[in-house]
């Protein structure tokens, strides 16, 4: 009998159900901590320790979920391609901030992990902490780091940006719609993005353009920084 | 889907074909956003596939999240750490990109009205 509970499909329905269950939640109360994928790896959690089941155990189902990951991200191209056509006119800006936001996004997570003496799988778990979840995954996974650690980093960073960044940009003055979006979009990734869009639709388009140059941008900036660290 | 998939193996066999630590998925992006900007790829072809994949995507890494309880010693050690950095470095990229384009985005328009 408890076999059936344990079967991979098991598990997989039961991540199912458990992430309808948060957004569910986070769509009554819309408060920022409820953010669904934060609730769902909690109560996950919780459920496998409660029934003393093993990681290894619901990893053999998660699996079915978490191969969909790579081609959500190679999706993430349609969006890149739509966003494209709207900012042609600030390409230049665009590409400058780019490399000069993942530059800061990488190094300054990096920098103070390294002083502060953390093992360099954190710090690889850390650098890629302002782009979107699988991309960041993808970039800790390949260079050492672990990525559950960067999903759980990237969601807080997530959470945190799309809560402070308005109130920060304001302080800023930065009052002009496409600064506003692609900030949001490159510090806060998903999350920031849907919360550029409500301020404004223009703001979220370019938060989401944000969101994708900065994943590519951080991916093939962090080998290089990461290979300057010492030891 | 059939184009979605393929496109990341040509990702993956690039990245590792080239030697860069580049994810394959990401290379993958790229030759869609370039293949639909250089009308390879027609939209509708892809269209249905990627909503469904980008508007789950928040779903699709909950299990990777999960997979975090095998590294709870890690966080025991590391959390403040951890909390402290991302916080710091949300921050300081927040500042960092909005300063910076609405620096060059307003000096080109101003350059632009007085060459008028």
């Amino acid at each position: 009998m408890t076999r059936i509970f344990t079967s991979p499909a098991a598990f997989a329905a039961l991540t199912f159900i458990v992430y309808a269950a948060a957004l569910g939640l986070y769509k009554k109360f819309k408060f920022f901590l409820l953010h669904p994928v934060l609730v769902s790896i909690a109560a996950l959690i919780a459920i496998l320790r409660l029934a003393g089941l093993s990681y290894e155990e619901y990893s053999r189902g998660g699996i079915f979920i978490t191969s969909l990951l790579s081609p959500a991200v190679v999706a993430l191209g349609i969006s890149l391609y739509r966003e494209f056509g709207k900012i042609r006119k600030e390409a230049g800006a665009i590409v400058i901030t780019t490399i000069f936001g993942s530059l800061v996004g990488i190094i300054s997570a990096v920098v103070p992990a390294l002083l502060l003496g953390s093992p360099p799988q954190v710090i690889i778990s850390l650098a890629p902490k302002s782009v979107t979840t699988p991309i960041a995954m993808e970039i800790a996974g390949k260079l050492g780091g672990v990525p559950s650690l960067a999903a759980v980093i990237v969601i807080l960073t997530g959470v945190f940006g799309a809560v402070t960044g308005p109130a920060v940009l304001g302080l800023l003055h930065i009052t002009q719609e496409s600064a506003f979006g692609l900030a949001m979009g490159f510090a806060a990734h998903g999350v920031g993005t849907a919360r550029a869009f409500e301020k404004a639709d223009a703001a979220g388009a370019f938060a989401g353009l944000g969101l994708c140059l900065n994943g590519l941008a951080t991916s093939v900036l962090t080998p290089v920084i990461i290979s300057l660290i010492p030891g | 889907m059939a184009i979605i998939l393929g496109l990341l193996v040509l990702g993956e066999a690039l990245s590792f074909l080239l030697g860069i630590p580049v994810p394959g998925s990401v290379l993958g992006m790229v030759l869609m956003a370039s293949g639909l900007g250089l009308k390879i790829i027609r939209l509708e072809w892809v269209k249905d596939a990627g909503g469904f994949l980008t508007g789950n995507l928040a779903f699709f890494f909950v299990p990777v999240g999960v997979g975090f309880i095998a590294h709870f010693d890690l966080l025991r050690t590391q959390g403040p750490v951890i909390l402290g950095v991302t916080v710091f470095s949300t921050l300081c990229v927040l500042a960092a990109a909005g300063l910076c384009h609405q620096w060059i985005s307003g000096k080109s328009r101003k350059q632009e009205k007085g060459g008028e």
